[in-house]
């Protein structure tokens, strides 16, 4: 019972999200690149409602525009990564022997890698920006996909259905694509829902250093990174970005615990 | 035992070049060269000057060259000079791993101890009201973007009550302590980045640890060790948590990427010369041969510590020896 709630409350989270973020236009209540500097660092009442910036932007309105971003780069990025964790997973596992050997060294060595320390230096050398951001992390996370997807096409492909449709002359991409990916899918959808928290928060950490999202536009990182200078006299510039982002990544992990329970009793 | 740290060891060989080999692809397939920031953004730097340049990094050789000297200089534990300041990369970052790897190591002993005792805990009890309180603690810190508490903690227990320095390693007075003074002011500065930094494993570890346990006491030699009338203390403490325990080290040797990754922001925001913020300013500066020389030793030290769990797990579980 107790589970369900959890998994529940993270059912809301994200619905609540998804519904800002899809509807930001509509429940902003400034448009977010709007500078006033008379309106400078103004605290929290009836017409900034998490109070304006140290260009006097509406930090309620950046906040919503910010769950854009956000929840973009972490969608976008799993995507990224599962595609390539699904095929290179799924054809070390069909194949095995060699193929598999060095498919599977090659995610040993990607993760030895402290992926953060990878994100930085490659987003040194190219420029740092929302489409770079989430190709860069969807390159630097799907070595647990394949893993799962591998382990699940070796149980899979001993099973009787398999062997039937090898019989009657299905093809391997054939077999793969119809057979061995759609059973073995439920880790995977597991290990992506807790993906995009994961991504999320290495979005807004790498906007929090300056390499991330870059302003004007909005990401709840870049708005604590503005928060960092004035957080004696702003205290609600680094409060709300901060509580969004722990929302949010708990939201999205509540929810993939309770995928994972569905799969585990199902 | 020799022989499987043998075999272990030979092992690493293709791995350590796996990385070498990722290291350098990712610094020069990129677009732009190395020294692009010293010559493209000078407009004082002629033709002349940057082709000089190049051939002094040997930037003007086919990559494949390029590689095959770089792994030569590495294998002596040459990195190269760093563009900035000209001095040896491997002495910069020698300077720097003790304070990431301390504040990583006091970080690993925290959890463990604070970790492990949560989730056992939560086992015994399971569903009770500790356990559920410390299973909602652990989603909230899991969720906790690290640099959001060090800000939060840093300008609440350093500006706000002044309790706690908030940024390096040591006092400016450090000179003139004594041993003992030095020591109490090198904890007290790392007691929030190290809190900081194990902050999000702590939750993983206890959540971890609880499922462990809960596996554990579901075996069949924990009902023969209550059967035989052993008391609870014994059975949870004696039989159940050495083999909840075990996995731990693994998960410890796994985190290991993590902790150093993590390292880049809390030593940013502590302002702690350790690794970390070293590869950060580099990242900055563009300074390639100190990028590649953290990127190496990073994935090296990460290889170095899983090696180490596994050799810790088969000296404890002899059935991995013989697998």
């Amino acid at each position: 019972m107790f589970k369900n709630k959890l998994t529940l409350t993270g059912i809301i989270i994200v619905g609540i999200l998804m519904i800002v973020a899809t509807l930001a236009p509509f429940i902003a209540t400034h448009n977010p690149e709007d500078i006033n500097l008379q309106e400078a660092l103004l605290s929290p009442s009836s017409e900034h409602i998490l109070g304006t910036d140290q260009l006097g932007r509406d930090v309620f309105s950046r906040m919503v525009y910010g769950a854009r971003i956000s929840l973009s780069i972490g969608f976008i990025a799993v995507g990224i990564a599962v595609l390539i964790g699904i095929i290179l997973g799924s054809i070390a596992g069909y194949y095995g022997g060699k193929t598999d050997t060095l498919i599977m060294r090659f995610v040993d060595i990607m993760l030895c890698f402290p992926s953060f320390f990878l994100i930085l230096a490659v987003i040194a050398i190219t420029e740092p920006g929302i489409s770079n951001i989430m190709i860069i992390i969807g390159l630097t996370s799907w070595m647990g996909t394949a893993r799962l997807i591998r382990a699940e096409v070796l149980t899979l492909k001993q099973r009787e259905f398999v062997e039937a449709s090898k019989v009657s002359g299905g093809s391997d991409f054939w077999i793969l694509t119809r057979h061995l990916i759609p059973n073995g899918i439920g880790p995977v959808l597991v290990s992506a829902t807790l993906g995009i928290a994961a991504a999320i928060l290495v979005e807004s950490s790498l906007s929090f250093l300056g390499l991330g999202v870059q302003p004007p536009t909005p990401s709840w990182g870049n708005i604590l990174a503005g928060g960092k200078a004035t957080l004696g006299v702003a205290w609600w510039l680094s409060v709300f970005p901060g509580l969004a982002i722990l929302i949010t990544v708990l939201g999205y992990n509540l929810l993939g615990e309770g995928i994972r329970e569905y799969f585990r009793h199902r | 035992m020799i022989n499987y740290i043998f075999k272990r060891l030979i092992g690493l060989v293709p791995t350590l070049l796996g990385i070498t080999i990722i290291t350098f692809t990712v610094i020069h397939l990129a677009p732009g060269k190395p020294t692009d920031l010293q010559t493209q953004l000078n407009p004082k730097v002629s033709l002349q000057a940057r082709e000089r340049m190049e051939k002094l990094y040997g930037l003007d050789k086919p990559l494949h060259i390029q590689y095959i000297n770089w792994i030569k200089k590495l294998i002596k534990f040459d990195f190269g000079r760093s563009f900035i300041d000209d001095r040896k990369v491997s002495t910069k970052i020698k300077e720097r791993i003790p304070i990431t790897l301390g504040i990583n190591i006091l970080s690993m002993l925290l959890i463990l101890g604070i970790a492990v005792p949560i989730g056992v805990a939560s086992a015994i009890k399971e569903g009770s009201l500790f356990d559920r309180s410390a299973t909602v603690f652990v989603f909230i810190g899991f969720a906790t973007p690290t640099f959001w508490l060090a800000l939060l903690l840093m300008s609440y227990f350093g500006v706000r009550l002044g309790w706690l320095p908030i940024s390096g390693i040591r006092s400016l007075e450090f000179e003139y302590f004594s041993l003992l003074q030095k020591i109490l002011d090198i904890s007290w500065h790392l007691i929030l980045p190290v809190f900081v930094s194990s902050f999000g494993a702590l939750a993983g570890i206890s959540r971890y640890m609880r499922t462990n346990m809960i596996s554990v006491l579901g075996k069949d030699y924990i009902r023969t060790a209550k059967a035989k009338g052993l008391t609870e203390t014994q059975v949870y403490y004696k039989h159940a948590l050495k083999n909840a325990m075990l996995p731990i080290i693994t998960i410890l040797g796994l985190s290991i990427p993590g902790l150093i990754g993590g390292s880049v922001i809390f030593e940013t925001i502590f302002a702690i010369p350790g690794m970390g913020r070293l590869f950060f300013t580099s990242v900055m500066a563009r300074d390639y041969p100190v990028i590649m020389g953290i990127l190496t030793i990073g994935a090296v030290l990460t290889l170095v510590g899983n090696l180490l769990a596994d050799i810790a797990y088969s000296y404890i579980d002899p059935r991995i020896r013989y697998k």
